[in-house]
């Protein structure tokens, strides 16, 4: 598909968007939300375009862009999806619509801003997902943090500017370790450009010594294990989940933490598979204490967002699991619950969202019996909590299944342990789901609750919609995601001299002509 | 004899600014207090006529009036830099100016003749000449610092740095002199072998003093404790000055000494590695303690010193100079944009007196004055270095230029103080666009004049965050056309 230019147009549309926003006036503000959803929903819409165009069995990249951008050093314009980015851009593109209608009502104070900081959100994750080029891919990790920033820090809670910080501090920290790591990467390769860095490795052309094999895949891996977050990074998340607005959380939830493990397997695994191989072990075991330790903290919450936030820290760590457990099954199962975490993380984000502008509070014993006045809300919470404890038929067991079924391939014992994160999030989930639903209703105040309107119903059933369809036509899905994923272990080959240095271990190997 | 007429044409920039210098002193007593506005139209199209000017000495390439002044690529990227930040000053001064009751024609002329001096900096081949140029520049800044005559901070600025400054100018001096002593030239270009017996030692010391001098006019750590009382203390257009312009002109004159004298890179290496760290730390850390919005950015500004001297070592530590006297140079531009933008804002937003400067006065700004919040937002966020703006391009070559000279813990060093930078350009931002707004008075007006510097800067932040090449391949030819080791 060369010479198209639906990624530039999908990475910019929202930006230019914003400028039509810019001309309305501020308190205008009916015609200010039509006009981002409209855009929105435009976006998603040349988005489907790319399932279309797609070849689902290359692993090559698509859609490709390359231009000149800065001469000195050689920085590229280069743009492309392949199996890994394609259903995350998906993903994007259909949870900005779905965050802007989830805030429709909740926002009145500075709208234009809010939907502003929304769309250039998605610019900036899209940018992530589709940049093939190291600098690129920086600059957009990087600006997408100010929206995010101020999303958090004005519209959000209490405790908004506390969380709002803590979020662009922890993030920036590990972010600007990674600057330096690419830029040490182009020292020893010439190039900032991914694929060409991917081909002098894998070649051979470019041979990097194992220390700092191992550096650099540690800088890099600490700024995609913060925003992941891995155990023990992840206290920034509860935070800056459950002081943001519903739409930040969406976004937060379904698409920025994805940034995280899109960058360990787009980056970590394939440029530096020896040092991943030797991380590993600890990468798995702070995965597994991420998926139960979450889990149990989840658990324990009086406050139902920030339960959901925690359930974050427990699915990502699936996530990273089947990542570094180097199975195909395993890893396209991690990508596969990727989405899966997306859609219905986010579905639960709504839904608390949805029970805050009516109570106007996240605290579990506030609520109970909620079916009664909510028959609606609460069928679909069920629904969605049932999609996100990995019940059959629905898309979360399809991840964690092929998540577990890769990593028990390899690494029996990482499996049982991660099995229990299973049964856990069960327990956590309908546990709330009961104090918050069931029973008698126990506040006066609740009685009188209106149920979903259209607007919200709309919402509710297309993401409901989109978890059934992940969970009974995955087929639809992976046949498109397997090649890559399966490329990700070609990429991890190295020539010989690579293997001749990974018997040596401490001693460095005779230099052949070349090394850097 | 007098000088050829290369000479006079190499030279056409400072002759035009002192021209006009003296042109504005000679006329003020000519007008009436009514038609002072004529005195900013005059300096602005002297600095203006200054910069085109400049197209003479980037045609004629050489050294003139026998070998004192050397006139390349470097010379002229650095003249062009430092005659933008005046025109931008003396623009962005004349609102100011009137608010405070102080438009004086000397004023601007103090202006045209710091910059001559910043213009012979940059360009002097040989120590005295450079020496002139360094006092030319201070004395007038000196005065510049004390304008707000009735303001005793103003006057505490100005004595702080008028002794300070001495000091310093004083340890060059005497470092020229030992210099002199060792290699019996004051040419820079001829500065390889010492010539008397002991002279490397004598040698060193003279070069560990001339660079003790410079470090005194950049704000290098240990010797920046003058900057944030002065920087505090001058009328804030000239803070914008200080800290753009003639900062620039004394790295230049470490960058040439340093690209020119080789006993110079190797025996600098490590003063500058050391005080680079140390520069950024103590920069960093004292700005997250303040309170007064002024202050916290001449903190800022020290830190940013802290940021080129890496570059600087990594020039000192590599057989190939350029990657870090191009990042040095890209980094000048940048800085002196950003930074002539925040300064010239707070400057405006501060109010008579410059009253408002505490941190708590910008709350709820981006409520009351959403483009002026954007603006300084957009500033803040440049010097914190977030891609897009220039100041991230010019802290990735900062890193590249590090990171090429192999200063891994050096580049690390960097990563971690733009952390902490963080942390006190955020809370600006916070305040202004996260706190409700408390404050009664009306909002400012941005006159036009001002809102015209504040385009440019804003609109050059963009650029030079964005399409680097044109301005990188300048500094990098620059950087190249210095004479070599």
């Amino acid at each position: 598909m060369r010479g198209s230019y639906l990624l530039t147009v999908l990475t910019f549309l929202p930006l230019a968007g914003t400028l039509a926003l810019f001309m309305l006036r501020p308190d205008d503000r009916e015609w200010i939300r039509r006009i981002a959803l409209a855009i929105s929903l435009f976006e998603f819409a040349l988005s489907l375009l790319l399932l279309r165009g797609f070849v689902p069995n290359s692993a090559d990249y698509q859609f490709v862009e390359l231009h000149n951008w800065i001469p000195s050093p050689p920085i590229h314009y280069h743009l492309g999806v392949d199996g890994i980015s394609l259903f995350l851009v998906l993903l994007t593109t259909f949870l900005t619509p779905i965050a802007m209608l989830a805030s429709w009502k909740s926002i009145e104070q500075r709208v234009r801003g809010f939907f502003i900081s929304l769309l250039v959100l998605e610019s900036g994750v899209i940018g992530v997902f589709v940049s093939l080029d190291l600098f690129e891919f920086f600059l957009f990790w990087e600006v997408m943090l100010i929206p995010m920033y101020f999303l958090i820090g004005i519209w959000g809670h209490e405790r908004r500017i506390y969380a709002a910080v803590k979020f662009i501090l922890y993030t920036m920290l590990g972010s600007i370790l990674m600057l330096v790591a690419m830029i040490w990467l182009y020292e020893l390769s010439g190039s900032f450009d991914l694929p060409q860095i991917q081909n002098m490795l894998v070649s051979g052309q470019v041979i990097l010594s194992l220390r700092t094999e191992l550096l650099l895949f540690a800088a890099f891996f600490l700024a995609f294990a913060i925003k992941v977050p891995l155990f023990p990074l992840h206290t920034w998340l509860p935070d800056a989940h459950t002081e943001a607005p519903t739409a930040g959380s969406v976004m937060l939830a379904g698409v920025l933490l994805k940034m995280g493990t899109y960058g360990m397997l787009r980056f970590c695994l394939p440029l530096f598979p020896e040092a991943a191989h030797r991380f590993a072990p600890y990468v798995a075991v702070l995965a597994i204490i991420g998926i139960i330790y979450g889990a149990l903290v989840a658990m324990v919450q009086t406050d139902l967002k920030r339960l959901v936030a925690y359930s974050s820290v427990s699915h990502l760590g699936f996530v990273v699991l089947g990542l570094f457990a180097f199975d195909p099954t395993a890893v396209q199962g991690a990508l596969y619950q990727m989405l899966n975490h997306g859609v219905s993380t986010g579905a639960l984000f709504v839904l608390v969202g949805m029970l805050y502008d009516r109570r106007h509070t996240h605290l579990i014993h506030e609520f109970g019996g909620l079916a009664t006045p909510l028959p609606v809300i609460a069928a679909f919470f069920l629904f969605v909590s049932l999609s996100s404890a990995g019940l059959p038929m629905l898309n979360g067991f399809i991840g964690e299944f092929l998540i577990l079924a890769g990593t028990f391939l390899h690494h029996v014992n990482w499996a049982s342990y991660a099995a229990i994160g299973i049964i856990l999030s069960a327990v956590y989930l309908l546990w709330a789901y009961q104090r918050v639903f069931f029973g008698e209703v126990t506040q006066d105040k609740n009685r009188t609750l209106r149920d979903a309107d259209r607007r919200e119903r709309v919402v509710l059933v297309a993401m409901a919609a989109l978890i059934l369809w992940m969970g009974i036509g995955s087929v639809s899905f992976t046949r498109r995601t397997e090649a890559s994923t399966r490329n990700v272990f070609m990429l991890m080959q190295r020539p010989q001299v690579y293997n001749a240095r990974a018997a040596l271990r401490s001693t460095p190997p005779p230099a052949p002509s070349g090394i850097r | 004899m007098f000088p050829p007429r290369e000479d006079i044409l190499r030279l056409m920039p400072e002759i035009i600014l002192s021209l006009s210098g003296i042109l504005l002193m000679l006329i003020e007593p000519l007008l009436t207090r009514a038609r002072r506005n004529v005195l900013v139209s005059l300096a602005a199209l002297g600095s203006g006529l200054a910069l085109v000017s400049t197209i003479y000495p980037a045609m004629l390439p050489g050294t003139a009036f026998s070998g004192l002044l050397r006139i390349d690529g470097f010379s002229v990227f650095v003249h062009v830099v430092v005659e933008a930040v005046a025109f931008l000053v003396i623009i962005g001064s004349a609102d100011y100016l009137d608010r405070e009751h102080i438009q004086h024609g000397e004023y601007y002329a103090l202006i045209l003749f710091a910059t001559v001096g910043m213009c012979v900096m940059s360009s002097a081949a040989e120590l005295m000449t450079a020496f002139v140029g360094l006092e030319t520049s201070s004395i007038s800044t000196y005065i510049l610092a004390s304008y707000r005559r009735d303001v005793p901070r103003s006057n505490e600025s100005a004595l702080k740095y008028f002794l300070l400054g001495s000091f310093a100018t004083a340890f060059f001096l005497y470092g020229i002199a030992l210099v002199y002593g060792a290699t019996g030239t004051t040419q820079l270009a001829r500065m390889t072998f010492p010539t008397t017996a002991g002279g490397e030692r004598l040698l060193n010391l003279g070069l560990g003093l001339m660079l003790v001098g410079l470090a005194f006019k950049v704000a290098a750590a240990p010797f920046q404790l003058w900057t944030p009382d002065v920087y505090e203390g001058a009328p804030a257009p000239i803070t914008a000055l200080m800290a753009s312009g003639p900062k620039a002109a004394a790295f230049a004159l470490l960058l040439r000494i340093l690209a020119t004298v080789a006993a110079a890179g190797t025996f600098w290496f490590w003063a500058l590695w050391i005080s680079a760290a140390l520069t950024m730390f103590v920069g960093n850390l004292a700005a997250i303690a303040q309170h007064n919005v002024k202050r916290m950015l001449a903190y800022s500004s020290i830190s940013h010193a802290g940021y080129i001297l890496v570059a600087l070592a990594a020039a000192a530590a590599s057989d190939q100079v350029e990657l870090g006297v191009a990042a040095v140079l890209y980094y000048l531009a940048v800085y002196a944009l950003m930074k002539l933008g925040a300064f010239i804002l707070v400057s405006q937003l501060s109010g008579e007196s410059e009253r408002h400067m505490d941190i708590d006065d910008f709350r709820g700004l981006a409520m009351r004055q959403p483009v002026a919040a954007a603006c300084f937002a957009l500033f803040l966020l440049s010097l914190l270095g977030l891609p897009v703006t220039a100041g991230f391009l010019g802290k990735f070559y900062i890193f590249h230029a590090a990171l090429a000279s192999r200063l891994i813990w050096l580049a690390v060093l960097l990563a971690i103080n733009t952390i902490i930078a963080a942390f006190y350009y955020l809370r600006v931002i916070v305040v202004m666009y996260m706190r409700e707004p408390n404050q009664t008075w009306p909002p400012v007006p941005m006159p036009w004049a001002v809102t015209f510097v504040l385009s440019i800067a804003a609109a050059g932040t963009f650029y030079l965050g964005l399409f680097p090449g044109r301005v990188m391949a300048l500094a990098t030819q620059a950087a190249l056309s210095l004479p070599g080791r």
